[in-house]
């Protein structure tokens, strides 16, 4: 099987005056690709943390990261945006839309720092838009957007560059059920077509989606055992 | 992703109106004063200087104040000078105050100066009427008169004085020829002047000698050697007494009057400088307000792949756009107010090429000396640490 990235002895802890506050402890993870992972945990175990790292937007403290078969640890700033633009597709919880921009715009944004001319981006977002279901809205600003729109949206900007992985972290955090099952329900379709997932939640319906689940628990990832594994 | 960049700035620049128009602000008054100072100093030295060249730069002048034994130059002493190498004319003045009287109409204390026919050589413009006073004039003491513009206006309202009778102390003079009006600045003012013949001056004027010398010289490169010359036959004539008479050139005089006004028009644009400076640091602050409201933004567009070199475009560009506007804007309005002051202090300042480019130049470098910092400091924002800024 592909490895998409690898994660050795992954640590990180903040410093807050004098105190070290270790937030990851000792994590070791491998990802192949195809997968469908889910993350559970209690807020405060440090799941967005370990999220940060595998999306490049965080360095972890001591440890060996590998994604793509690059060592993170040593790329520099340059490099490091180029991974972010084209290995990595990232849902935040709070969706993160650029209010001032609209629909197709916002999804634009990763093909800009891609270096694709102009009328090829505006194609690809708009084409974006209607495979999450928002052919009517490419014209919209996001708070002429519902919450379950705007997670589409930013769906569509996280999948425009076609990534290696895609990451959400708690993205149906800030949905109400309904809309959030919808969307998981777009993520296992997604994963179905052949996209690598990894998505953090604290709602074990929404971890039950996956194919692995891990649960995070003040720091330590362990892998959970499937019952349908058992047997 | 350049023009992206354009347009995110510009975009920028639009949505925040009032505080980009109050930001500008300093560059446009620093830039208004940069082109209104030097437009009006290099304006006016010019002005000044071109009308100190038209009354001479190849002239050097001699006073004399004379000894008791002696009072002035003798005709003898004028002609030993205009016999130097280097002097291609002499022109003597001799004056006093008159009374002049025209068809009953009279004037008191008018300026009557005993001139050569050199003196109106120099200067072929100097009439607006009429003939010089010549050669044949001064052998043969004519008693003729060249009388300026005020005078004309005064005494001879609706009539053509050419040919007609001045009397000047009880003295009937024929009008030959009418000066033209002088204007601005000038030193040498003939508007309330009667010119006569200096040898018909020498007689009835009841002056002696000759007190007031101007010298034309060949080559105002031997300026200095011919002073020399000139002091030597003035040495000899007072019996070496150097109180006696004073020289002086005009060439140096504009020379040091030019050094003195390109040392004012530094120090003025240093001072608009300053305030350019002040107006960058406005443009420095408004930035860094800027990218700390935007920290989510500048975060998530890291997140999205943007370079720290995108993001620094997109800064220092705004920083630009932000004062080079300022400085379009300060160079019309520049322009605007070194025209009327010219039209105020009458004279002419054409705003010379050089200085929009100074103007265009200096606004943005300062865009990109005072943008850059802060553009530098969101390109080195964690992309984690400024979404989490929310
Ligand atoms: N920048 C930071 N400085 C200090 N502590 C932090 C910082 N970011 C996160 N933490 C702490 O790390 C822990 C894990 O945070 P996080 O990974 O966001 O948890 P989760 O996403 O599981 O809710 C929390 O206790 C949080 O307070
Ligand atoms: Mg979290």
């Amino acid at each position: 099987m592909n490895e998409i990235f690898t994660m050795e002895d992954i640590c990180k802890s903040y410093y807050t005056g004098y105190e070290e506050l270790k937030v990851l402890k000792h994590v070791n993870l491998i990802v192949y690709k195809g997968e469908f992972i889910s993350i559970l945990g209690p807020s405060g175990s440090g799941k967005s943390t370990l999220m940060n790292i595998i999306g490049c937007l965080d360095t972890p403290t001591s440890g060996k990261y590998t994604l793509s078969g690059i060592n993170i640890s040593e790329t520099d700033d340059i490099q490091l945006a180029k991974i972010r633009n084209k290995e990595i597709g990232f849902v935040f919880q709070s969706f993160f839309l650029l209010p001032r921009l609209t629909a197709w715009q916002n999804v634009e944004l990763p093909l800009i720092y891609s270096g694709i001319p102009k009328n090829k981006r505006k194609e690809k977002a708009v084409d974006m838009l209607h495979k999450v279901g928002l052919s009517d809205k490419i014209n919209n600003l996001p708070n002429q957007l519902s919450g379950g729109q705007q997670q589409r949206v930013a769906i569509a900007r996280a999948l425009v560059t076609d990534p290696t992985i895609l990451l959400a972290d708690e993205p149906t955090g800030a949905l109400d059920q309904k809309t959030g099952i919808s969307i998981i329900k777009y993520f296992e379709k997604l994963n179905k077509e052949g996209k690598t997932i990894i998505i953090i939640t604290h709602d074990i319906n929404v971890a039950s989606y996956a194919n692995r689940t891990f649960n995070i628990l003040d720091g330590k990832l362990s892998e959970q055992v499937r019952f349908s594994n058992v047997l | 992703m350049f023009f992206e960049s354009i347009r995110m700035s510009l975009k920028n620049i639009t949505k925040n109106k009032m505080r980009s128009v109050l930001t500008m602000l300093g560059i446009v008054i620093g830039v208004v004063s940069i082109i209104a100072l030097i437009t009006i100093v290099q304006g006016a030295t010019k002005n000044i200087s071109n009308e100190v060249i038209e009354l001479g730069g190849n002239k050097i002048y001699i006073n004399v104040f004379g000894t008791a034994l002696k009072q002035g130059l003798t005709q003898k002493d004028v002609e030993l000078i205009e016999d130097l190498d280097n002097i291609r004319g002499i022109s003597p003045t001799i004056s006093g105050k008159a009374t002049v009287v025209y068809e009953g109409k009279l004037i008191e204390n008018v300026i009557v100066e005993g001139k050569n026919e050199v003196y109106f050589k120099a200067d072929p413009d100097l009439l607006s009427c009429g003939r010089t006073i010549n050669i044949l004039d001064l052998e043969s003491k004519n008693q003729v008169a060249v009388i300026g513009d005020n005078l004309v206006k005064e005494l001879f309202f609706g009539v053509n004085p050419i040919g007609e009778k001045l009397i000047v102390n009880g003295v009937t003079y024929t009008v030959v020829g009418t000066f033209k009006a002088s204007t601005g600045f000038s030193l040498g003012s003939t508007n309330d002047t009667v010119a006569i013949p200096y040898t018909t001056a020498l007689r009835s004027l009841g002056v002696k000698s000759i007190s007031t010398l101007d010298a034309y010289l060949d080559d105002t490169s031997l300026a200095d050697q011919t002073i020399v010359e000139i002091k030597g036959i003035l040495n000899r004539a007072f019996n070496y007494n150097e109180d006696a008479y004073s020289i002086y050139n005009m060439g140096d005089i504009i020379e040091s009057f030019q050094s003195i006004m390109s040392m004012m028009s530094t120090l003025l644009v240093g001072i608009a400088a300053i305030s350019l400076i002040v107006g960058g640091i406005g443009i420095m602050n408004m930035m860094l307000v800027s990218i700390t409201e935007r920290t989510t933004e500048i975060g998530l567009r890291k997140a999205l792949g943007a370079t720290p070199f995108a993001i620094r475009l997109q800064f220092v560009l705004e920083a630009i756009f932000l004062s080079l506007i300022g400085g379009i804007i300060g160079l019309i309005l520049g322009m605007l107010l070194a025209f009327v002051l010219a039209e105020v202090m009458g004279i002419k300042a054409p705003v010379s090429l050089s200085t929009n480019l100074l103007a265009i130049g200096f606004s943005a470098s300062v865009g990109i000396i005072f943008g850059y910092m802060p553009a530098r400091k969101a390109s080195q924002l964690n992309p984690i640490d400024a979404l989490r800024s929310l």
